[in-house]
């Protein structure tokens, strides 16, 4: 059933898929927010009647519009890729993570592209008000487009709703509103788009202070500054809170990225929480219960308990307790799990030769056992380790999982401090006089996609080598297609996603530089 | 409501409604045509400019088209996306290119600092004006002409040529099919100029680009129908599912089926209607006759591919991999699941018709190019 699949293979399809999908989210979470930042602008604009709000607004709109482009261009290989390169994947559960795909497409993409034509160019075509209620469609738009990717990629980390069909050999839906409302679904996108409204605030206010601190556009800073520090402000608390109920479902869910991103080895009750840790460099060996995970790190007692069941004193499996598992506290062993994935693909194999054979009365038993709650859940459970030969590869990279996931977390804590300083200097008009914090402002923008980029890490690296979580690894899903193909491609996008990266920050820097010109009064604006 | 539908019911509704965006998405292919003619039809840097503008509000639009088809037809026939994008890997990574580098194009084209300068972005739209619209079009000529490809018992995918699909090239009648969407896409921008753009010097010019292509065009078009009709075709058994070669297969579809044969007609009449009238008549409206005409051809073309038991997606390799609407198709629960969803696709069109026309109420000239702070 299983043909030999190089391993190279899957690490490259899994590397474009990582390229296109990290280059894609450079440019969403600036859509996700900037669009309602904008549209919040606009309806002061409409409220007013201040024709400044009008050039901020449009300014803020200029800048957009070069992020759009690239995101979009971005965008459309990762509609296509999981058929391309992940093609096995794509019929396992096609029957189920086709359906947010399509919808994605019908009812948010069009919208988003829809009104993003009357947001660019029916400011004379359209009353004001249709126009600011297009602006406001293209931002629930844009975020509606990141409901369903992301409905269909929490679908991935906790398969839900759905059995699995012999005949077709696939998963199937059972219920729609099961894969909808997942809990993961719903924190995954209140956590993802909120760090989106993040990053665009911060982006936002960054772009305000260098105007302020080259002396130009007081005003417009001003004004920007004082929507994006609130608008900013309230959502960061609302990541921070998005992102400790998402924590405590993947504990539930997804225990072994847990354990990676929280550098836990081994469980223990009333598990601490490593604040700071720094890694130790040698290889670490898993098997070996006195391993030294870090050379130095900062353990808060109790605290990882607390956050993963609300228990002070609750057992947090450890990496070596998944591996080699915990009678204590029922936790069975990586082995075992591969003994009964082995299981239940032989149960599949035998359906299909009774098929084949025309023996239709063993196949209709071996179907019904199959279907039967036991084999359900104690072994389809764990079909997809059945492809898995050493369990070694079950635990994600820790070092990547764990840095990944703490600078998150601080960069997190720094942007509620660093909205919270925006407004009050803001509201005290002192903002000219902190030039520190000023540059401060600046170098921020940066480190918001660097939490963003390591916040995809911590979700797709943590949760390796599984494409659907216990279901299917990596190396069942991928197309079978030579290395050299991937190759050829992976390098074809890094280049031209390259080359279009470095055009897109050369025009944005200079539309920046450009400026809103709002003292210029001109033009039939 | 769509719980009651049998599967092979509601099967044949997704298959309705895929063709349709299949169908919407050539008509919409009047970007790339248009995108193709910049250089012909604009003269001078602001004929260009003018061109490029009329087009870049609507490019969206077909982009957003395709990516929409491919999520349908995931969501619909899971199995066909399964084994066309995985299989002819090349063919569909050469389509995404060709679009990827169409998106940021308009966006960057005149902005200062743009690295690449104006020049090359031209040049990547008529790219992807050319190879987005020939390999489309040739790739789905495969619906007709089969694939080398075979399924194994857990339906995972294997090719076999090493060219994953490009060889589709060799087969002249994919071809065909690829010229005559490539030189309709381009009557068709021709035709939207002529019906968007106030301008005295592109009209001239996008008329005789009406003519120049429409012939090229007729000439592709025709072939590819009547070769069509003549030609063997994948026929599937009702009963048991097998596979096999039907001789005059299409033209028997079409005997089958007399509405869809008669709403071919019609659209083909629609399209040389539009391409008539305003070549003789010197109407702005041809765009709308050969746009919808397009859109009915292609659409009955498709559910020639599919209905009357015949396989869509058929492998020439391996009769009995073929795909069809049976096979390849999703549960009867995301069927049904997805049908409701459907119910909101009039709605949608009808808020695309009123931006359109919100949009486009007034022709385009260069002076609202100038004053507009957002041109391309």
């Amino acid at each position: 059933m299983l043909e030999a699949i190089d391993v190279s293979l899957v690490n490259w399809s899994r590397a474009q898929f990582a390229l296109t999908a990290m280059y894609h989210w450079i440019f969403v979470p600036l859509t996700l927010g900037i669009t309602f930042i904008i549209a919040i602008m606009e309806t002061i604009y409409v409220k007013t009647g201040d024709p400044q709000w009008k050039k901020i607004t449009k300014f803020w709109m200029t800048l957009f519009g070069i992020n759009f482009a690239i995101g979009v261009a971005t965008g459309i290989i990762l509609e296509f890729e999981f058929g391309t390169n992940w093609s096995n994947y794509s019929w396992f559960v096609g029957d189920i993570f086709g359906a947010p795909l399509a919808i994605e497409g019908i009812l948010a993409f069009f919208m988003e592209s829809t009104f993003v034509a009357i947001m660019f160019f029916g400011w004379n075509k359209v009353s004001k008000k249709v126009h600011l209620t297009a602006t406001w469609l293209t931002a629930i738009g844009a975020n509606l487009s990141a409901l369903w990717i992301l409905v269909a990629n929490a679908w991935m980390q906790n398969p839900v709703g759905m059995q699995f069909n012999p005949e077709t050999a696939r998963n199937e839906m059972v219920s729609f509103w099961d894969v909808l409302f997942s809990p993961m679904a719903v924190d995954k996108f209140l956590h993802t788009t909120s760090s989106g409204f993040v990053l665009a605030a911060i982006f936002v206010i960054g772009i305000s202070a260098w105007f302020i601190l080259k002396k130009r556009e007081i005003v417009f800073a001003r004004k920007s500054i004082a929507v994006a520090a609130v608008f900013g402000f309230l959502a960061s608390i609302y990541v921070i809170f998005t992102g400790d109920s998402s924590a405590r479902n993947i504990a539930q869910n997804q225990p072994m990225k847990f354990a990676a991103f929280e550098g836990l080895y081994n469980g223990s009750e009333g598990a601490g929480l490593i604040a700071l840790g720094v890694m130790s460099t040698t290889d670490t060996d898993h098997t070996n219960e006195n391993l030294m995970d870090f050379n130095m790190k900062l353990e808060i007692p109790n605290i990882l308990s607390y956050m993963a069941y609300m228990d002070w004193n609750a057992f947090v499996p450890g990496i070596n307790d998944l591996i080699n598992g915990n009678e204590q506290y029922g936790y069975m062993s990586a082995n075992e799990k591969i003994e009964r994935g082995k299981a239940a693909i032989l149960k599949l194999k035998e359906f299909k030769e009774a098929k084949k054979g025309g023996n239709d009365q063993l196949a209709e038993s071996i179907k019904a056992e199959f279907q039967t709650k036991d084999f359900q859940e104690n072994y389809f459970k764990y079909f997809g380790y059945g492809y898995i030969t050493d369990p070694n590869v079950l635990i994600p990279s820790v070092p990547l999982s764990f840095y990944s996931f703490h600078i998150m977390v601080f960069l997190g804590m720094y942007f509620i401090l660093f909205f919270f300083l925006s407004f009050l200097f803001v509201i005290r008009g002192k903002l000219e006089k902190h030039r520190k914090f000023l540059w401060l402002a600046v170098w921020t923008i940066p480190l918001a996609y660097i939490a963003q980029q390591c916040g995809w890490i911590v979700a797709e690296v943590g949760r390796q080598p599984w494409v659907v979580q216990d279901l299917l690894p990596t190396l069942a899903a991928v197309t079978k297609i030579s290395t050299s193909a991937v190759q050829v491609t992976f390098w074809l996008f890094a280049g031209i996603f390259t080359i279009l990266l470095i055009a897109e920050l050369k025009i944005m820097m200079r539309q920046i530089k450009i400026g809103p010109k709002i003292k210029e009064e001109g033009g039939h604006n | 409501m769509f719980e009651s539908l049998s599967h092979l019911a509601l099967q044949q509704y997704w298959w309705v409604i895929v063709s349709l965006l299949g169908a919407l998405f050539v008509f919409l292919t009047f970007v790339q045509g248009g995108q193709t003619l910049i250089y012909s039809i604009g003269k001078t840097d602001t004929e260009r400019s003018l061109l490029v503008n009329t087009l870049g509000r609507k490019w969206e639009f077909t982009f957003t088209t395709l990516v929409t088809f491919g999520g349908a037809f995931f969501a619909s026939f899971p199995l066909f996306y399964a084994t066309s994008f995985g299989g002819a890997y090349w063919v569909w990574m050469a389509i995404l290119f060709f679009f990827v580098i169409q998106a940021v194009s308009y966006e960057y084209r005149k902005k200062p600092a743009n690295l690449l300068g104006a020049r090359t972005y031209e040049i990547f739209l008529i790219l992807n004006g050319a190879f987005g619209t020939i390999l489309v079009g040739t790739a789905v000529g495969t619906f007709f002409n089969g694939a080398m490809f075979s399924l194994n018992d857990m339906n995972n995918v294997q090719w076999e040529t090493p060219f994953r699909g490009l060889e589709a090239v060799l087969t002249f009648h994919n071809v065909a099919l690829g010229l005559a969407v490539f030189f309709l896409a381009r009557v068709l921008g021709a035709l939207y100029f002529i019906n968007s753009v106030d301008d005295a010097n592109v009209y001239e010019r996008s008329k005789k680009q009406v003519l120049y292509n429409a012939v090229p065009f007729l000439v592709f078009f025709l072939y590819f129908l009547i070769a069509l009709l003549f030609q063997d075709g994948f026929a599937v058994d009702a009963a048991t599912g097998t596979v096999s070669m039907e001789s005059y297969k299409y033209l028997h579809n079409l005997l089958a089926m007399p509405v869809v044969t008669l709403i071919l007609l019609v659209g083909v009449v629609g399209v040389l209607w539009g391409i008539a009238s305003s070549l003789f008549k010197a109407s702005q409206g041809g765009i709308w006759f050969a746009g919808g005409g397009t859109v009915l051809v292609v659409w009955m073309l498709f559910l020639v591919a599919g209905f009357n038991n015949t396989a869509f997606y058929p492998s020439s390799f391996d009769l009995q991999s073929s795909l069809t609407i049976q096979n390849a198709s999703s549960s009867h629960f995301t069927l049904t699941a997805m049908s409701y969803v459907s119910l909101f696709v009039p709605f949608v069109l009808a808020y695309i018709v009123w931006v359109w026309k919100a949009m486009n109420n007034k022709k385009i000239d260069a002076d609202e190019i100038g004053e507009d702070s957002h041109s391309y």
